[in-house]
C-alpha cells in the first residue's frame, strides 16, 4: 500500500506529530445532538434536562434562557432545516430529543407509524389559549389534535425586491401571481437580478400545481409531471435551490425574487430595514392560492423527558411567551390569546397576519404516501440537474 | 523451532505482549469499519418500509416456527436503469479526478519549495500548511461563501480595478465546487509530496547536471520519477475523499452540480430509502477499492521494473 509506506516515512520525519495533531482536529470537527443517557424510566423523577430540536432561526433569543431559570431544566437546543432531516432521525429512533416541531403533513404521516406520544391534556393546562378554528382545521392532518401543539404556521409564496423587480419588468408586473416566477415570460427578465427557489419538492411542485389549477394534494402522476414541466421551463432561469440562504441574499439585494416562506421574507425584509441598505423586501400571496404550512410541537414516543417535554409545550403555550416570538420571528402563531400581546407593528401586518380573505386561499398539506415522495423528488432531481 | 524446519505462523513467533499491541488496531478495524460496513451491506438487501427503522429486517422468524431470509436485488436493479446514479458516479469521478491532479499541480511546487528552503523556514511553512486543520472543516468551506459572493472582496476588488464591470457570479458554479475540493485538500497532497521529496538525494540531480541533463530533463527523468511514491500517495489521499464529497458541492455548489455523495444523502432522507441509499454507498465503495487496486497494481508494477 502506497499510504502504508508514505506513513512510515512520515514517521521518520520530524512533522509527525503537527501532522497527527492536525487529522485529529479534522477528525474532531463534527459534531453530535447532545443525547444525555435516559433519565429513570416511569414516574420517577426525571432529570431536569430537556432537548429540543427546532427549525432553525425560529425562535426569540431569550425563550430557553427564561424557561431554563422559571424551570431549573437544562435545555439542548439543536436546529435542523428540513422536514426530511428530522423525520429521518425520527425514524431512525432514540433520537433522544424530547421536543420537535415537524410540519403537520409531515406529523401526519409520522403520527401513523407510531412516531409520538400522545399528548397529556391535562399537563398543558394553557392548551385553551389555541386558536379553535385552526385546530380544527389540523384535525385533517392531526385527528382530534392528538399528537401536535401548532407552533407557527405560514404560506409559501414570493419574497421580493420590489424596485429591482419593477425596473426588470417594467410597468408588466403581475405582484398577485406566481406567474412571477412560473411564467417564463417574466422569469427570464429577473433572471439577472436573480430568482431563487426553495429546495423543497412539495412546497414548490405544489405551488406550481396551485398555479395550474390542480389540487396539490392529487397524488396522480400526471399531475406531478404537469408540474415539473412547469418548473423545467423557467429552471434556466433560477440561480440557486436553497431553503434559508435567500433570507440574506434578499436582504443585501444579492437576489431579487425568492419563492419564500412568509416568515422568512419578512426576515429579509427587517433585515435590510435595519441595515438601511435601501432594499425594499416584500411578501406576496399569489391570487391562485399557495401551500399553508403548520408546524407543530410534538413529544416523540421515546423521548427520555416527556414530563419536562410537556412543560416546555406549556410554557411555549403562554401567550406572551408565543407572542414575543412571533413579534420576532414574524409568523403568526397557532395561539389566539397570544395576539393581544402583539405589538401593533405586527398585529396589524398583513403580511404577518393575513386578513382572512387571504387564508382563504391558503391550500391544507396532506401527507404523502412513500411512493409518490420518491417519484416527487426524482422530478426535482430532474429539474435540479437535467437528469 | 526453526531448526526442526516446521513453519511457524507469525503470530506464534510474536510474544504475548506484542500481539495484544498488534490485535488492537485489528480489533478496532473490525468493530468500527468491518462490522458498520456489513450492516450498511445487509441494508442495502433490503426493502424500505413505513417502520422504526424503516427497512424491511432480512432474517424474520415467525410463529410457524420458520426462519426466513429475503434478499432484495431491486436496489441494484434500479441503480442500473435509472441513467441518474451512472451519471453522478461519472460526475463524481470526473470532479474529483480534475480536483486531484489540480491539487498536484499546484500541491508538487509547493512541496518542492518548503522541502528545498533553508532548514529553518521549513517547518514555518510546515506548519503554515497545517495551519488551516486548526479550524472546522465546515467552517472553512463556509468562508468560501463570502468570499465569492457577488457583494464579496473578489468582486469589489476586481470591481474596484476596472477588470470587470458586472459583478461574476462564482458562488453555486461548478468552479466554486473545485475551488473547495483544491483548497480543502490541498494539505493532503502537499504533506506526502513534501515528504519524498524531502528525502530526495540532491546530489543525484548535480550529477545529471554533470551528465550534461538540463534542469528541466533532470527534473521530469530524475525527480519525477523518485518522487512518484509521495505523488501516488497525494492523489489517493484527494481522490478519494473527493469523490464521495457532500459538503463541498452542497455548500458551494449549484442546483446543477451532480455528485454521488448529495444523492446519496438525497436518498437517504428525501426519499427515506435507506435500502437504496446503502447500495449506492456500496457500489461507491467498490469504485473506491477498484480505483486503489489499479493504482496499486501500477505502482508494483513499477517498483518490480526498477
Amino acid at each position: 500500500m502506497p499510504t502504508i509506506r508514505w506513513a512510515r516515512r512520515l514517521d521518520r520525519g520530524r512533522f509527525f506529530a503537527p501532522a497527527v495533531v492536525g487529522i485529529l482536529l479534522l477528525a474532531g470537527c463534527g459534531s453530535k445532538p447532545a443525547g444525555p443517557p435516559t433519565g429513570p424510566g416511569g414516574t420517577k423523577a426525571e432529570a431536569p434536562v430537556l432537548n429540543v430540536y427546532n427549525w432553525s432561526d425560529y425562535i426569540a433569543p431569550d425563550t430557553i434562557s427564561r424557561f431554563e431559570k422559571e424551570t431549573g431544566i437544562k435545555v439542548n437546543y439543536d436546529v435542523y432545516d428540513t422536514n426530511e432531516v428530522l423525520e429521518t432521525k425520527l425514524l431512525t429512533g432514540h433520537s433522544g430529543y424530547d421536543v420537535v416541531v415537524p410540519s403537520a403533513f409531515f406529523l401526519e404521516r409520522q403520527a401513523r407509524e407510531g412516531v409520538f406520544l400522545p399528548l397529556d391534556r391535562s399537563k398543558l393546562p394553557n392548551y385553551h389559549n389555541l386558536d379553535e378554528k385552526l385546530l380544527a382545521r389540523l384535525t385533517a392532518n392531526d385527528p382530534d389534535n392528538r399528537y401536535g401543539v401548532p407552533y407557527m404556521w405560514q404560506a409559501t409564496g414570493i419574497g421580493y425586491n420590489v424596485d429591482k423587480v419593477k425596473a426588470a419588468l417594467g410597468g408588466d408586473v403581475p405582484l398577485d401571481s406566481w406567474a412571477l416566477v412560473f411564467d417564463p415570460k417574466y422569469a427570464a427578465k429577473l433572471k439577472d437580478c436573480g430568482i431563487t427557489f426553495l429546495d423543497s419538492p412539495p412546497e414548490v411542485l405544489d405551488s406550481a400545481q396551485i398555479y395550474l389549477g390542480i389540487d396539490p394534494n392529487s397524488e396522480r402522476l400526471e399531475d406531478l409531471a404537469a408540474a415539473e414541466e412547469l418548473v423545467k421551463k423557467v429552471r434556466p432561469y433560477v440561480r440557486y435551490f436553497h431553503s434559508s440562504q435567500y433570507i440574506n441574499d434578499l436582504a443585501n439585494g444579492e437576489v431579487c425574487v425568492s419563492v419564500a416562506y412568509t416568515g422568512d421574507a419578512l426576515q429579509a425584509r427587517d433585515r435590510a430595514k435595519e441595515s438601511a441598505n435601501g432594499v425594499n423586501i416584500a411578501f406576496l400571496v399569489p391570487k391562485e392560492g399557495a401551500v399553508f404550512e403548520v408546524d407543530m410541537m410534538a413529544i416523540p414516543a421515546d423521548a427520555p423527558h416527556p414530563d419536562n417535554a410537556h412543560r416546555f409545550l406549556n410554557y411555549i403555550m403562554r401567550p406572551e411567551v408565543v407572542a414575543e416570538i412571533s413579534t420576532y420571528k414574524k409568523y403568526p402563531s397557532g395561539n389566539a390569546a397570544a395576539i393581544a400581546f402583539l405589538p401593533p407593528s405586527v398585529r396589524d401586518d398583513p403580511a404577518v397576519y393575513p386578513p382572512p380573505d387571504v387564508v382563504a386561499r391558503f391550500k391544507d398539506h396532506r401527507a404523502e404516501s412513500l411512493t409518490y415522495t420518491r417519484y416527487e423528488n426524482r422530478a426535482w432531481t430532474r429539474i435540479r440537474t437535467g437528469r | 523451532m526453526s531448526t526442526s524446519g516446521v513453519r511457524v505462523s507469525w503470530l506464534a513467533g510474536l510474544n504475548l505482549g506484542r500481539r495484544l499491541v498488534l490485535g488492537v488496531p485489528y480489533v478496532w478495524l473490525a468493530l468500527f469499519f468491518l462490522v458498520p460496513l456489513l450492516i450498511v451491506f445487509g441494508i442495502s438487501f433490503s426493502t424500505p418500509k413505513i417502520a422504526m427503522p424503516p427497512i424491511e429486517p432480512l432474517f424474520t422468524y415467525g410463529a410457524d416456527k420458520v426462519l426466513q431470509f429475503r434478499l432484495y436485488l431491486s436496489n441494484y436493479t434500479f441503480i442500473a436503469q435509472d441513467s441518474l446514479y451512472l451519471a453522478a458516479f461519472a460526475n463524481s469521478v470526473k470532479i474529483a479526478l480534475v480536483s486531484t491532479l489540480l491539487a498536484l499541480l499546484l500541491g508538487y511546487p509547493m512541496a518542492y519549495g518548503i522541502a528545498r528552503a533553508p532548514k529553518s523556514w521549513r517547518s514555518v511553512l510546515f506548519l503554515l500548511v497545517v495551519l488551516p486543520f486548526f479550524t472546522s472543516f465546515l467552517l472553512r468551506v463556509y468562508a468560501w461563501i463570502g468570499l465569492l459572493s457577488r457583494s464579496g472582496p473578489i468582486n469589489a476588488l476586481l470591481l474596484k480595478l476596472g477588470i470587470i464591470h458586472e459583478p461574476l457570479v462564482m458562488l453555486q458554479t461548478d468552479f466554486a465546487v473545485y475551488l473547495g475540493m483544491v483548497y480543502s485538500y490541498l494539505p493532503f497532497m502537499v504533506l506526502p509530496l513534501y515528504s519524498a521529496i524531502e528525502k530526495l538525494d540532491p546530489s543525484l540531480l548535480e550529477a545529471a547536471a554533470d551528465l550534461g541533463c538540463r534542469p528541466t530533463k533532470a527534473f521530469f527523468r530524475v525527480t519525477l520519477p523518485l518522487t512518484s511514491e509521495g505523488i501516488l500517495a497525494g492523489c489517493l489521499l484527494v481522490f478519494i475523499p473527493s469523490v464521495g464529497e457532500y459538503v463541498i458541492p452542497a455548500v458551494l455548489g449549484g442546483p446543477g452540480t451532480l455528485m454521488i455523495g448529495r444523492v446519496l444523502w438525497e436518498e437517504f432522507f428525501n426519499n427515506r430509502d435507506w435500502p437504496l441509499a446503502s447500495s449506492v454507498a456500496v457500489l461507491l465503495l467498490l469504485l473506491l477499492v477498484g480505483f486503489i487496486v489499479v493504482l496499486q497494481r501500477v505502482q508494483s508494477r513499477e517498483a518490480a521494473s526498477e
